[in-house]
């Protein structure tokens, strides 16, 4: 008869006194892991896909140029446009870009910097080449072409 | 006389922690700084002028791309996956003479890549993609290793020794020409 009478008497309550320390713990993890980006990107940048990825080993090497059809394509057109920090630029002051760049390093460093090209997929080999030939002029010669993951087929 | 207990108010504290939390998580984006690595040649200004440097048909292994992103290797038009040209790529470079219309030896071999101006960036991946596993492959299959982990000791660089090892005698050519011009 009783069988269901009686409710265990044991308090139904979640202790939060960890909560402060557990919420902490998360906000350090993200503090660590956050980057802020350094300049806003105002192209395009749905990058490909590709198999044979490899990581970016020295961080501080590295240096990003951003290629793409802009944002804002009623002020700057449909064309593809070369990024570079906060502003765009043609394919002649890129040698000069490079030379500041590589200011920023270390002298012994300084041939082992790596541009890392972001290109949206969209973007014609035409213009891509352009930069790669001022990259070579500028003796900027490890390009890492940035793409994400895709599974093998 | 009995002293005030300095007390600093806790209990909003896990609501700071919440808002400072939210506003991490929030700008917070997973920096992916992977992709296909690729060493450019010297300025073609340093190229002494008059090199034309001979290399037999049989060592080449052209690929072409046109405007509309339509491949061409060895002259034929190709239409199967990239998968198969990966494959193509291996049995040329490690042919070692056997087959007459493929390579001499792997040193000799050379993967011809041509794109033209109007080719988008999303091909060009795709087949210097399928060209770079054809090496990866051979050099992981060397070394008796998967190509994920023979990526990851390449990228290594204390493990130089063993990247070296893997590469000796295969050196990856895969050569990148001027685009062409015409949108043919």
């Amino acid at each position: 008869m009783s069988k269901f009478k009686k409710k265990a008497n044991v308090k139904q309550e979640i202790p939060t006194s960890s909560m402060p320390d557990v919420v902490f713990m998360l906000l350090f993890f993200f503090m660590v892991t956050t980057q802020m980006r350094d300049s806003s990107i105002m192209v395009k940048q749905k990058l490909p896909q590709a198999t044979q990825l490899r990581k970016l080993t020295r961080k501080s090497l590295v240096t990003y140029i951003y290629i793409g059809e802009p944002s804002k394509t009623d002020q700057f057109g449909k064309e593809p446009k070369i990024q570079v920090n906060d502003v765009f630029i043609e394919p002649k002051d890129i040698i000069q870009w490079v030379n500041t760049e590589k200011a920023k390093l270390d002298e012994i460093e300084r041939d082992q910097i790596t541009i890392s090209m972001k290109i949206d997929s969209d973007s014609k080999r035409g213009i891509i080449s352009d930069v790669e030939t001022e990259l070579r002029r500028a003796n900027a010669r490890i390009i890492n072409y940035s793409a994400g993951y895709k599974k093998e087929i | 006389m009995p002293r005030a207990t300095p007390d600093i108010p806790n209990a909003s504290m896990a609501d700071i922690a919440f808002l400072l939390l939210t506003f991490f998580l929030v700008t917070t984006t997973v920096a992916n700084d992977k992709g296909l690595t690729l060493l450019l040649p010297p300025p073609p200004e340093a190229m002494p002028p008059d090199q034309d440097v001979k290399i037999q048909e049989r060592n080449l292994f052209k690929i072409q791309i046109n405007s509309f992103d339509a491949l061409l290797v060895e002259g034929e038009p190709y239409t199967g996956s990239m998968r198969e040209l990966s494959d193509k790529i291996k049995a040329f470079v490690q042919n070692n003479g056997v087959d007459p219309e493929s390579s001499d030896n792997p040193e000799k071999a050379i993967v011809s890549f041509k794109a033209d101006r109007g080719t988008t960036h999303k091909k060009f991946i795709e087949v210097l993609d399928a060209a770079q596993r054809a090496y990866y492959e051979i050099y992981a299959e060397k070394l008796g290793v998967t190509v994920d982990q023979w990526r990851d000791i390449a990228s290594d660089p204390e493990r130089k020794a063993e990247y070296n090892k893997s590469r000796e005698g295969i050196p990856m050519q895969i050569s990148i020409a001027e685009p062409t011009k015409v949108g043919g």
